[in-house]
């Protein structure tokens, strides 16, 4: 049933307020995001400063982090997954309460960043876990966080009640946490969620090349 | 640095104090033998004019050429006289990585040997707890080691390659 919008508007100059129940819903949904209070590297740092008042996360409802998943909404990876950590990072989602989000803050949660070449970084947390709003940048600024909610948010206005995943009984949303295997986590990452991208091309003179070894010196 | 402190001067000074023992200077570093290490590191610890009682750091690089080895290098400051650095060095093979382990003098190379023999791979003999620091128990490998190959996570991008 849809309603005229010139109705709608002339309704809404009277004070009356017309909409449908899921818009109410979403409305609601979106205007109270918690996030779960918890970051891994610089990231944090401005996420931190994204929630202080320069800022002022509060403006967009998200103000409350949580210190328990229990309670969170929405986990904002902000930093490095190194191998070790992404065990808990993966547990820890799995503890949250649906409806659930995951922003993916930085190169590192995005990619690896940085340290993509490293032996004991993740190559991204979207291996294991669902990734809703990947926000580029090392760090990005708090402009560009807000700006990853604000994309959340529009997320959260067009779910749909009767289609949502959290409500079929199809798809247990909780992913197997990964475990440590001898040359890093085991397995490497969850099909459900993830899958190796077709090849470009671009990629393929980099495989047979050796690995060239310098001369120099590496200390701890 | 003052005169007391230079490799040369070092270097006299424990060939003096300690029989039958043989330095070379490389840089501003002293080679230790591995088996001399504990008495150099005694001697420096404990000798009045030295006194250096604070180990402020300890690393380990891998060479893989000219003469492949592992070393440990040592950074010793005193608290007492606040004066430093002495940097030692100390050599293995790199298919036989045993050294004496230098907690019993210092007591923070704790940590900082469990974080080398993790890395690199160098057994301390003698190191009172020593195991894995930053990988996981049942990780395969040194992975500073310059001969080390990761897991190709790439591979994942090239799976038709």
């Amino acid at each position: 049933m849809a309603i005229d919008e010139g109705l709608k508007h002339e309704l809404r100059r009277q004070g009356i307020v017309v909409m449908k129940l899921e818009e109410l819903y979403n409305w609601g949904r979106r205007s109270s995001i918690w996030p779960m209070q918890f970051g891994l590297a610089c990231c944090a740092i401005e996420m931190i400063a994204t929630a202080c008042a320069r800022y002022d996360i509060a403006r967009f409802g998200a103000e409350l982090f949580r210190a328990s998943p229990r309670q969170a909404d929405l986990m904002i990876v902000a930093g490095t997954v190194t191998k070790k950590m992404a065990p808990q990072v993966v547990r820890l989602y799995n503890q949250m309460a649906e409806p659930k989000y995951v922003v993916a803050m930085g190169a590192c949660a995005i990619s690896g960043g940085p340290f993509n070449r490293g032996y004991n970084v993740l190559k991204g947390i979207d291996r294991y876990i669902p990734v809703d709003v990947h926000v580029p940048g090392c760090p990005p600024t708090p402009q560009a966080l807000l700006d990853g909610l604000m994309k959340l948010q529009e997320k959260i206005d067009t779910q749909h009640l009767a289609d949502v995943e959290w409500y079929s009984r199809a798809a247990p949303r909780e992913y197997p946490v990964p475990r440590f295997g001898p040359r890093g986590l085991e397995p490497q990452y969850n099909p459900h969620v993830w899958q190796p991208p077709e090849p470009t091309g671009i990629y393929l003179s980099s495989k047979p090349k050796e690995q060239k070894r310098t001369p120099t010196a590496a200390t701890t | 640095m003052n005169d007391l402190l230079r490799p040369d001067a070092t270097q006299q000074a424990l060939q003096q104090r300690v029989p039958g023992l043989t330095l070379t200077i490389e840089g501003d570093a002293l080679i230790i033998p591995a088996d001399r290490l504990l008495e150099v590191g005694r001697f420096l610890k404990e000798s009045e004019p030295y006194r250096l009682d604070y180990l402020s750091n300890l690393c380990a690089v891998d060479f893989v050429v000219e003469g492949a080895h592992l070393e440990t290098v040592y950074h010793l400051y005193s608290m007492e006289k606040k004066h430093g650095p002495v940097v030692l060095k100390v050599r293995v093979p790199r298919d036989n990585p045993h050294q004496p382990s230098v907690v019993s003098v210092w007591r923070g190379a704790e940590y900082q040997e469990r974080e080398a023999y993790d890395l690199y791979g160098i057994i301390y003999d003698g190191h009172p707890d020593l195991r894995r620091i930053l990988m996981w128990d049942g990780f395969d490998g040194h992975p500073m080691r310059k001969d080390y190959v990761q897991e190709d996570q790439d591979a994942l991008e090239e799976r038709h390659a």
